[in-house]
């Protein structure tokens, strides 16, 4: 029994503490202040942005993205624009797309590279001035633009 | 540099279809290096726009965050027959357009 016990402890501990290293990671990352450099200084909410990101990449250079927003796409009321931010690569903006009415539903498609690990954020401008934003955590195994190797 | 288009031959009056497009492009971050250990130039794709008839449809402001050989797959209602012109700027100045047609019954 003490024998289990001890290699409970030897075996358990790094995991227990790799865990809790990957949250703080990513805890580390403030979306808001992020969205803010954006938004002109509107806070983004949280809500109708839906982002599709793999939990895991083996490799940075391009990893599929999916962002879907929850709008009528009316003249009315529809998406303007929506932007990828990434925290840690080189240019904080990765992309912006731009949408009208016509598009009929909200939804892009398309590969991005990541320079490491990170939170990558979402943000939707709508017609009526609003903001909304949806952030994912991506471990990257192999990243992109910041290694002289590649 | 060359493109590839994705979309139905035929589409319905008034339905949503999805438009892809992959477009061949380095998108040089200016961080890598070449075989002489040389850092190759920044150059990416930064604008991209689609038209409808002459109706801009989509536009997209990329960056080096985007994977090379961009692909793009966006939403857009269509009303009648027509063409799509994709046409996007990089770096360097470079100017390239692709288009492809479809039927609306």
């Amino acid at each position: 029994m003490k024998r289990r016990a001890f290699l409970a402890t030897v075996v358990g501990l790094p995991l227990v503490a790799q865990a809790q290293s990957r949250d703080e990671y990513f805890s580390s990352f403030n979306p808001d202040a992020l969205a803010k450099s954006v938004t002109g200084g509107v806070a983004a909410r949280r809500g109708r942005v839906k982002l599709e990101l793999p939990l895991l990449a083996d490799n940075g250079n391009s990893v599929p993205v999916k962002i879907a927003v929850q709008s009528p796409m009316t003249p009315a009321d529809h998406v303007r624009s929506i932007r990828l931010l990434s925290e840690r690569n080189p240019e904080r903006e990765m992309a912006v797309f731009h949408l009208g009415p016509r598009a009929g539903v909200a939804e892009i498609s398309s590969r991005v590279r990541l320079a490491g690990s990170q939170r990558v954020v979402a943000l939707a401008e709508m017609s009526g001035g609003s903001w909304w934003m949806e952030t994912a955590d991506v471990v990257v195994t192999l990243s992109a633009c910041i290694d002289g190797t590649g | 540099m060359a493109a590839r288009i994705q979309l139905p031959r035929e589409a319905k009056r008034g339905e949503v279809i999805q438009v892809g497009i992959l477009i061949q492009h380095p998108m040089e971050t200016g961080f890598r290096l070449d075989s002489d250990m040389r850092k190759v130039p920044k150059n990416a794709i930064r604008s991209f726009v689609c038209r409808y008839n002459g109706e801009e449809i989509f536009r997209a402001e990329l960056s080096p965050g985007i994977a090379a050989n961009p692909y793009l797959q966006f939403p857009t209602r269509v009303e009648a027959s027509g063409e799509f012109e994709f046409s996007w700027v990089d770096d360097n100045g470079v100017r390239d357009t692709a288009r492809e047609t479809i039927t609306v019954a």
